[in-house]
Parts: C-alpha cells; sequence; structure tokens
C-alpha cells in the first residue's frame, strides 16, 4: 500500500506538497509541532496513493523523508 | 508460494550526504533546501561522497556546511569560484563544488565567475538565483527582474537608478573555458527533476574531467519577495522566466 | 657551504619559496615585485607545479585559501595597495586557521603612491588590515640572505600555527641584487593532517566531515573561537619572537629600524662608533609577534631611543608601547619614497648628542 512518511518536527507548513499532490491527499493537520507551526498530514483511506513521490520531490525540507510503493 | 502481499519498495529517503541530524535553517519554502538535496543525491548516486570537498559562499547558501556530511571549506563573498581553483588545482581528483547565490555569484563575484568560467576550471559551480539577497532581507540584487519591489527597491527594480539585471547564464555561456552551462528552476515538479538532472550532468562533467560547469537554478524566496511559497513557485514560472529565460546556454560535452 | 649567487631580491624570493615547497602560486602583478610572478610563471610549470595568473589580487588570496585548505602549500606576492585587496581573506584565514604565506614588497603610498620602496605598511601587516581581533604573523628581512631564511620560516610558521604569515619585504629588496647563498632549512614537521580537507572517505575509514569556515553563528562559538584564537596569539608571542641585537653591549642610544633601514643605520653606527659615540641597535625580525621584552629592558639601560622608519614612525608606537620606563625617544622619518641614508642617521644624532650632553 504506497504511503509517505512525514517527519512533523521538519515540516514548516509551507504548503508546497499540499498544492503538489495529484489526489490531494495532504492536508494541514490540527496539531503544531515544536515550532509552533501545523504540519501537513497524510490521510489515504481510499488508498489513492500512487507512490509517485511527486510531494517528496517538491518538499523544501526534507520533511517527507520515505515514499514507499 | 507467490508472496502474499507485494513487498513494499522505498522510492525516496534521505540522500547519505546528508548530516543525519541536519536542521534547515532556510525560511518555509525555500528553493535552497531542494536544491541541496538534489546535489545530495547527486553525489549519492554517484559515489563521490568520500572524494568531495564543498565550497561554501556568502549568503543563505553559506549554511551547507551544517547540512551536507561532506568537508566545506568557507569563502568570502563572491569569491568561492577562486577557492574552488585553489582547492581543484591542489587536489586534482577531488569532486569540488561552489554553492552560491545571485549576490555572491552575479553580483560581488561576477567578475570571480567569468574568469574561473574562463580559465576552464575543471569545477562544477551551483548558483541559486532568487532575485534578491535573501540572507539580509530580501534587497535587489543584480538579477532582480525590472519592476520587482525589494527592500532596496520599495517602487519596483528601475533601471535608470539600479540598472538592468544581469543574465549569468548567458554570459558564462560565452566564456570559451565553460563546457557545460544551463538555467533551469524549482518551481514545479518537472523543473525539480530537470534541474536535478542539470546538477548531475554537472558533476559528471568534472568526473570526466571535461571542464567547466555552470547550473543556474531559478529558486523561491517567499520570505524576500514577501508571498507563500506556492505563489512564489508560480512568480518563478511566470514572471522571472521572461527575463532569466530557461535553458542550455552552452554543452560542449556531448 | 654552498656557493654564493648573484641574483636579484625578487627572484631570490621566489627560489626560496619553491626550496621551501611551494607547490601552488597565484599571480597578479604589481611593481616593485613582478620579478617573483615572471619568475614562478616559467619555474612552476617547469616543475609540473600549478601557477595561475588570478584575476586580482582578490581571487589570488581566495585561491590560496582554496589550496591551502587542502594542507597544499600556496602562495602569493603583491605590494601594498594591492595587499590591501587581500585584507578581508586573511582575516578569513585566522579564524578559520587556514595557512598560507603572503608576500608583501612594499612600495611609497598612500594610494597608489608610486613605485619607489618604502615601510608605509607596517600597520597593515601587523596591525590586521583586515576586520577582528587576529594576527598576521610578520617577517622582514634586511638582506637577500634573510629574504631566502624568512620565506622558509613563514612557510613553517604558518603551518606549525594554522595562521597566515607574510614576509614583508620592501622595494629595495626586490630590486636590488647581492650575493646569496641558497641554504636548506628543514624546520621540523610540526603540525598533525588532521585539519586537512580531503574528503570524508567511504567505507571503514570514513571519517566526519571536517569545515574549515569563518562564520560561527551558533550559541557561544565565536567567543569560544576567539579565546581560542587568543591562546595560540599568546604561544606565538612566547616562542616566535626573533630580533637582533647589534652594538648593544655598551650602547648609551639605542636605534630602533627593521628592513632595509635597519642595514642603512648599521652604516651610520659604525660612523658614530668612530667618532666615540655609544650607540647601537634592536632590530625586530619578526614584527609580529614583537620583541617587546628586550626593547623594554634595554630601555632601562640607555639614555635615548632614535627610532627610524621610512614611514610617519608606525613602529614606534609599538617600541614606546612596550616601554614602562622614562627615556628620550625621538624620531628620524622619511615619507613618500624619500629615503634614508646613513649620512642622515649621523646628522640626526650628532645634534641630539650635543642635545642630549652625552659626550
Amino acid at each position: 500500500m504506497p504511503k509517505i512518511i512525514i517527519d512533523e518536527s521538519k515540516c514548516k507548513s509551507c504548503g508546497i506538497c499540499i498544492s503538489v499532490c495529484p489526489n490531494k491527499l495532504i492536508n494541514y493537520s490540527k496539531n503544531t509541532n515544536a515550532q509552533g507551526l501545523t504540519p501537513a498530514e497524510f490521510k489515504d483511506t481510499e488508498g489513492k496513493c500512487t507512490g509517485c513521490a511527486m510531494c517528496a520531490i517538491s518538499c523544501p525540507e526534507i520533511a517527507i523523508k520515505e515514499v514507499l510503493r | 508460494m507467490p508472496e502474499l502481499i507485494k513487498e513494499e519498495k522505498v522510492v525516496f529517503k534521505r540522500p547519505n550526504t546528508i548530516k543525519k541530524d541536519y536542521d534547515y535553517t532556510f525560511c518555509a519554502g525555500c528553493g535552497h533546501g531542494i536544491v541541496l538535496r538534489l546535489i545530495a543525491e547527486c553525489i549519492d548516486e554517484l559515489g563521490v561522497q568520500g572524494d568531495t570537498i564543498a565550497v561554501a559562499s556568502v549568503g543563505c547558501s553559506i549554511c551547507l556546511e551544517k547540512y551536507f556530511d561532506l568537508d566545506v571549506v568557507g569563502s568570502s563573498h563572491g569569491r568561492a569560484p577562486c577557492v574552488a581553483t585553489g582547492v581543484k588545482r591542489a587536489k586534482p581528483n577531488k569532486v569540488v563544488f561552489t554553492y552560491q547565490g545571485d549576490g555572491d555569484a552575479a553580483t560581488i563575484g561576477m567578475n570571480e565567475t567569468i574568469h574561473t568560467a574562463l580559465r576552464g576550471e575543471n569545477i562544477t559551480v551551483i548558483c541559486i538565483n532568487n532575485a534578491n539577497f535573501g540572507m539580509t532581507g530580501g534587497q535587489a540584487s543584480a538579477t532582480s527582474i525590472l519592476g520587482q519591489k525589494t527592500a532596496t527597491t520599495p517602487s519596483g527594480r528601475d533601471p535608470k537608478t539600479f540598472g538592468h539585471p544581469i543574465k549569468i547564464s548567458e554570459m558564462v555561456a560565452m566564456c570559451d573555458g565553460a563546457v557545460y552551462v544551463e538555467r533551469c528552476g524549482i518551481y514545479n515538479v518537472p523543473s525539480i527533476i530537470k534541474t536535478k538532472k542539470a546538477i548531475k550532468k554537472a558533476f559528471e562533467n568534472q568526473i570526466k574531467g571535461l571542464g567547466f560547469s555552470f547550473v543556474e537554478v531559478l529558486c523561491t524566496c517567499p520570505t524576500g519577495w514577501k508571498m507563500k511559497p506556492v505563489q512564489a513557485m508560480k512568480f518563478i514560472e511566470d514572471e522571472i522566466t521572461k527575463t532569466h529565460k530557461l535553458g542550455v546556454y552552452k554543452d560542449i560535452t556531448r | 657551504m654552498t656557493e654564493k649567487v648573484l641574483i636579484k631580491g625578487n627572484l631570490a624570493i621566489a627560489k626560496a619559496a619553491i626550496d621551501a615547497g611551494l607547490q601552488c602560486y597565484f599571480a597578479y602583478p604589481i611593481t616593485p615585485q613582478n620579478e617573483i610572478g615572471e619568475f614562478m610563471s616559467a619555474e612552476m610549470p617547469r616543475l609540473n607545479k600549478t601557477y595561475i595568473n588570478a584575476e586580482s589580487e582578490l581571487a589570488a588570496i581566495n585561491m590560496v585559501i582554496g589550496a591551502c585548505a587542502t594542507g597544499t602549500k600556496a602562495m602569493t606576492s603583491s605590494s601594498s595597495c594591492a595587499v590591501a585587496l587581500m585584507q578581508e581573506a586573511i582575516s578569513a584565514m585566522a579564524t578559520a586557521e587556514i595557512p598560507g604565506v603572503i608576500i608583501s614588497v612594499m612600495r611609497s603610498g598612500p594610494g597608489l603612491g608610486n613605485i619607489t620602496a618604502s615601510q608605509g605598511d607596517y600597520f597593515q601587516a601587523t596591525k590586521g588590515g583586515g576586520n577582528g581581533d587576529y594576527h598576521t604573523i610578520v617577517l622582514a628581512p634586511s638582506t637577500i640572505d634573510e629574504s631566502v631564511e624568512f620565506t622558509h620560516r613563514v612557510f613553517h610558521l604558518a603551518w606549525k600555527y594554522k595562521n597566515p604569515a607574510m614576509l614583508l619585504a620592501d622595494g629595495f629588496l626586490g630590486q636590488m641584487m647581492e650575493p646569496v647563498e641558497f641554504k636548506q632549512y628543514n624546520f621540523s614537521e610540526t603540525n598533525s593532517k588532521d585539519w586537512e580537507l580531503d574528503g570524508v572517505g567511504e567505507g571503514e575509514n570514513k571519517r566526519p566531515p571536517r569545515k574549515l569556515v569563518s562564520l560561527h553563528m551558533g550559541g557561544d562559538d565565536l567567543i569560544v573561537l576567539n579565546a581560542k584564537m587568543q591562546h595560540k596569539y599568546k604561544q606565538i608571542e612566547e616562542n616566535e619572537v626573533l630580533y637582533e641585537e647589534y652594538m648593544m653591549d655598551d650602547a648609551e642610544i639605542m636605534i630602533t629600524a627593521f628592513g632595509t633601514v635597519a642595514r642603512v643605520c648599521k652604516s651610520a653606527i659604525m660612523e658614530l662608533r668612530e667618532k666615540g659615540i655609544k650607540i647601537g641597535m634592536l632590530r625586530p625580525k619578526t614584527l609580529w609577534p614583537f620583541p617587546k621584552d628586550i626593547i623594554n629592558s634595554y630601555a632601562k639601560k640607555v639614555k635615548l631611543i632614535l627610532d627610524v622608519e621610512m614611514n610617519e614612525g608606525q613602529m614606534a608606537q609599538d617600541v614606546k608601547a612596550s616601554i614602562d620606563n622614562e627615556v628620550q625617544f625621538e624620531l628620524l622619518t622619511k615619507l613618500g619614497g624619500d629615503i634614508i641614508k646613513a649620512g642622515d642617521v649621523v646628522k640626526k644624532v650628532m645634534e641630539l648628542n650635543i642635545y642630549a650632553g652625552i659626550n
């Protein structure tokens, strides 16, 4: 089941991954990280993620630290 | 017995050349974070981490030594290509690259960039062009585009007072010592992939001993431009590429 | 005893640098030291070493930084107003603890001045023309023989302390010819190799990355670094001071002078000694670290100190700062390329001598 792993401590909630995900599987999460920012959150209840890694490729923080296909 | 569950394949992970305990101090949505990762990926894929010496410059790009698991020597503002020349001439079998901004390589250090290219130094120069001095608070640099509002061009860059933007890749391509010059950008996924290809080629040229490679990467500077990161990416695609046109300006390595 | 060679100062310095193990030379022409670059441009490629015509002195000193960061012996040479272009980089070298050698052949200033010799860059060399609390190790030869020896020594000291070191010659030394003996100086290889950049390596001999940078933004990194640098400078001051005591045993008048002017003063001292005047000279060979103690000890014995310099009296300030007792202090200075001759020194001492009532 393809998925991405987000390191919340690194995310600066720039929103680029959210804009890039073709299936809109990433959104701002409710909680805030140590930097006081709302990190991105990956939710894929219907297994639509294809593991294309476009989010990870676009992330300026390498906060998306792993993508599995 | 066929495997019941398809074994999950890792298609993306953090490059080894990035330190395990790296802590990017860049602003949210900054292009530096992407390009540094691309460089690290290329170094990993080319297997040269053990023999690479990085030359840091001055600007947001200076934080390089905090993130890379590489030997790094710092340089004064604008002089990275000279330090890299010294390193490469002293140790020709090491992979040497500079990581500079538009302020460093195209404004104060333009003379060094051009003459290093003219000498055909067998090094790789990565020039991040975010069209302003980011580290110091978003002042206009030589590559700022006409009309661009910055901390020092509050009503937009005006050629009468601040002259015209410098097109550094076109200039470097004029230098006979340069073998490969490309301007790319990181404003969407295809452009990021293209940038990685360019960076990797620039390192391969050096490893093959072909001569001076220069890759200019148009990058976002959300804080300096006072834009949201996604908007900043659009600004590159829509505006900056009008002045700083993308493309391969020289490639005599084929 | 190797035989003597009649040679021009600039060429002697260039040859000595190569004998001292120079691997990379980065050139930019400026009178009065052009012959150094010209010699290197033929000799270094012949020895398949590196020679580059840099696009500016600014570029040249930064190339020195790059090469020396890998532990490779590199050098540049220049003069006065162009050495001024190198100051930012020299400060950065001291901060990043990168060794390197700069040869400065002084010409008259200030500004472009002209190409006659002078000593006007004493402050630039010893008081740090760059920013912050750092020091360049500075040696000032007064003969071409000494220029050869000190060229070897600046390489040794630069690598021993991982700090920029400068040979401060002048236009006289650069341009005149003298018979010179090219001795070999084998200073003990002193410092370890655990700082040089050569890549982190791989497999089991992979090591942590090394960084030679001068930016220290984190917490109190710069406070700690400055303390470390000050400790190093104390060590240099305690171990590396060099000077010449010339006829000082019974001297009642002490001349302080350095470089070629000190040589002129020796002639004056001979003449004055024949007139029965007890006069000698204390000549600093290292301008930094400055020989404070020996000057201070002689200041207790002599009645008069005469500082002789081809500048406004720059070293004189260090001489005075070294002395903690009352003693008459006089200056004989000439500027703008005006040359101090032995006769000038004799005349000055004679005037002071009557004035000081010493017979």
